[in-house]
């Protein structure tokens, strides 16, 4: 295992006569999925599998490349991969109950701290980004919106008492009469749904003859509307994903 | 539970000529039961505030006990408010309108607290037409204790518990009506599209202004057998006219001779807009309304909308003749005019 850490990709090291096809930018052709080069045995991840993408993309990389080195160890098919842990349970809790801070703030995301501009010129060995020092790390961490709970819809349970359209913070929810085209329908919410590239939830007809629409581009995924809905219409359910991990743990 | 409220809001939220959202006019996060009717009244007077462009620190939110005299506390945070003893809010309002006649007045309260422990009160502030917005929000029984059959409760009405019950029910705009309120409305809480433009009269309205909403409490009377459960008042809603709050800035472009519009004109020079759909009543009518009301209680319907509005009225600060000026701004000097003027006083009764 190679590990590098640099500005740039740079292959001149590897000699172009092992098998490793280099496309015309000079970077290794990988597979999407198992990260595998075109020569069996040989894996890349991070910047130098696609370029430069963030550390979260490098460390999903490493897993997959993991997983891929593990089944070629064991003489398995790389291609027959093993799949996350994904779970979508019915849960009720308060939003303080969540394992982030919950109160969304408008605050601004903590700048990550620099060096002193002078020293760093000068001296191209100096690191530039300082870090955060634990306390600040830990508050913006504590930003995270919790995307992790989602919320579905049963039209039949719903007693249109109004409860989750008042609670939404972000004014996503609107009961209404159902409009011949979506275009129409969007612009009549209690605010108009302008971003055509999210989608708009359009429920069945409910009892008094409305709809419940829902504008998927506003949701802060807060679960306040399935917190106020007395008849589980709403309901909340926790999204829980574990990725795959090489080893044996994860063929299950 | 949730105890907070994320502070985001949708950054496209409309705005009112005073540059505030409907945010701007939402309280803390409310802790009544999910599904509450209460919560969607709240909501309703968040929505007739903001629309009304009032500015929040021009209302004073007074109340009583119970679930419904919570709700203050969830809707206009940045209003005066007063939460009064059980049964207390009218004469506490009665107050502080002669202190004050320059504030918006909403009172809220409970089917308990007007009906059973307020009564008395209630029909005071009604004889004395207390320019005020009195909203009850009425769920035939006492939420806050548990859900005992209140005085609003219908005869025959079935409790959660299976009980049916053996009174008749105050009915409590024929009562407000009878004692010569001003502005009497009756709607439901899950009609928010009928609500809000009578909250918006109601708030224009120069006297006392009363609405009864009824607003299923979800937790002790929602059950089957319940007059006013979600269900039981949906279908037996009989609305007795469309309506529509004009303020006085828009203009009134198209002209309506219609027979079954009826516009009329508030104090202010705002409108309402009636679109009758019973042609038998008129809102300026007392006996038309009150036989109405008897008739729909025949075919055991709920009629909704604007009842009765008298404009003619005139509200008690100017009936006793208070000063404009809050008691509050008033200096030494015009309260104490002095030993000669105290003198001249005397010599008139002596
Ligand atoms: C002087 C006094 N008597 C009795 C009570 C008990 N009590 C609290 S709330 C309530 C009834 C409230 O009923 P209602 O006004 O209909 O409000 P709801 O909870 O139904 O909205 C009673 C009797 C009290 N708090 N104070
Ligand atoms: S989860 Fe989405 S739709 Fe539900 S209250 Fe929160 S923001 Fe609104
Ligand atoms: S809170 Fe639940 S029951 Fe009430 S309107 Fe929303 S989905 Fe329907
Ligand atoms: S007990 Fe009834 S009135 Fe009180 S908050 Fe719960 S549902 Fe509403
Ligand atoms: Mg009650």
């Amino acid at each position: 295992m190679i590990i590098a850490i640099g500005q740039e990709n740079r292959f001149e090291w590897i000699e172009r006569n092992l098998g490793i096809e280099f496309d015309q930018w000079d970077m290794p052709v990988i597979d999407e999925k198992t990260f595998c080069s075109t020569r069996e045995g040989v894996f890349f991840g991070g910047d130098a599998a696609f370029g430069p993408k963030n550390v979260i993309t490098a460390v999903a990389h490493g897993h997959q490349a993991a997983i891929s080195i593990d089944l070629y160890c064991q003489n398995e098919d790389i291609k027959d991969r093993p799949n996350p842990d994904i779970k979508l349970f019915s849960t009720k809790m308060g939003i303080h109950e969540w394992s982030y801070d919950s109160d969304v703030t408008t605050d601004i995301r903590y700048i990550v701290p620099q060096a002193n501009k002078k020293d760093t010129l000068r001296n191209r060995k100096k690191e530039v980004e300082l870090g955060f020092d634990l306390q600040t790390a830990f508050k913006e961490a504590q930003r995270c919106l919790n995307c992790d709970v989602q919320t579905e819809f049963t039209e039949n349970k719903c007693i249109e008492c109004d409860a989750c359209m008042d609670i939404c913070p972000t004014s996503c929810i609107s009961f209404i009469k159902n409009e011949d085209s979506e275009d129409t329908l969007r612009m009549k919410l209690l605010v108009p749904a302008i971003n055509k590239e999210q989608d708009i939830l359009v429920s069945d007809i409910l009892k008094t003859g409305r709809v419940m629409v829902k504008d998927e581009d506003m949701c802060l995924h807060c679960g306040l509307c399935a917190e106020r809905c007395p008849t589980a219409a709403w309901d909340m359910k926790q999204f829980f994903y574990n990725t795959a991990k090489a080893g044996h743990i994860c063929y299950v | 539970m949730s105890y907070i409220k994320p502070k985001f809001a949708h950054p496209r939220l409309p705005k009112n000529p005073l540059g505030y959202t409907r945010k701007d006019y939402e309280g803390s996060i409310s802790t009544l039961c999910a599904g509450c009717g209460h919560d969607s009244i709240s909501a309703s007077i968040v929505d007739a505030c903001f629309e009304l462009n009032i500015e929040p620190h021009k209302v004073a939110k007074m109340s009583g006990i119970g679930c419904s005299s919570k709700t203050p506390a969830y809707f206009l945070s940045n209003s005066h408010g007063f939460n009064a003893v059980h049964g207390r809010m009218p004469s506490v309002t009665t107050g502080a309108n002669l202190g004050n006649r320059s504030m918006v007045y909403l009172g809220v309260s409970g089917d308990g607290d007007t009906a059973s422990i307020g009564m008395g009160q209630f029909t005071h502030v009604i004889r004395r037409n207390v320019n005020m917005t009195y909203i009850v929000m009425n769920n035939g029984c006492y939420g806050l204790t548990k859900g005992q059959d209140s005085a609003t409760a219908d005869y025959g009405s079935v409790s959660k518990s299976g009980h049916k019950n053996t009174f008749e029910g105050i009915d409590l705009c024929l009562l407000a009506i009878e004692l010569g309120a001003t502005f009497v409305a009756q709607s439901f809480s899950g009609d928010k599209s009928q609500l809000i433009p009578i909250i918006k009269a109601a708030l224009s309205h120069s006297g006392f202004s009363f609405i009864n909403v009824i607003s299923p409490c979800v937790t002790f009377n929602n059950n089957q057998g319940s007059t006013k459960s979600y269900d039981y008042v949906r279908e037996h809603n009989e609305a007795l006219s469309t309506l529509d709050f004009v303020p006085i800035k828009e203009e009134i472009t198209t002209t309506y001779d219609h027979k079954e519009i009826k516009l009329v004109e508030m104090h202010d020079g705002s409108l309402i807009r009636l679109n009758k759909i019973s042609p038998e009543w008129d809102p300026e009518d007392k006996l038309s309304i009150i036989s109405a009301i008897h008739k729909s209680k025949s075919r055991e319907e709920i009629l909704t909308g604007l009842l009765y509005i008298d404009n003619e009225s005139i509200e008690l600060n100017e009936l006793i003749n208070t000063t404009n000026t809050p008691l509050n701004k008033l200096v030494e000097k015009q309260l104490c005019p002095g030993s000669e003027i105290l003198e001249s006083i005397n010599n008139d009764l002596r």
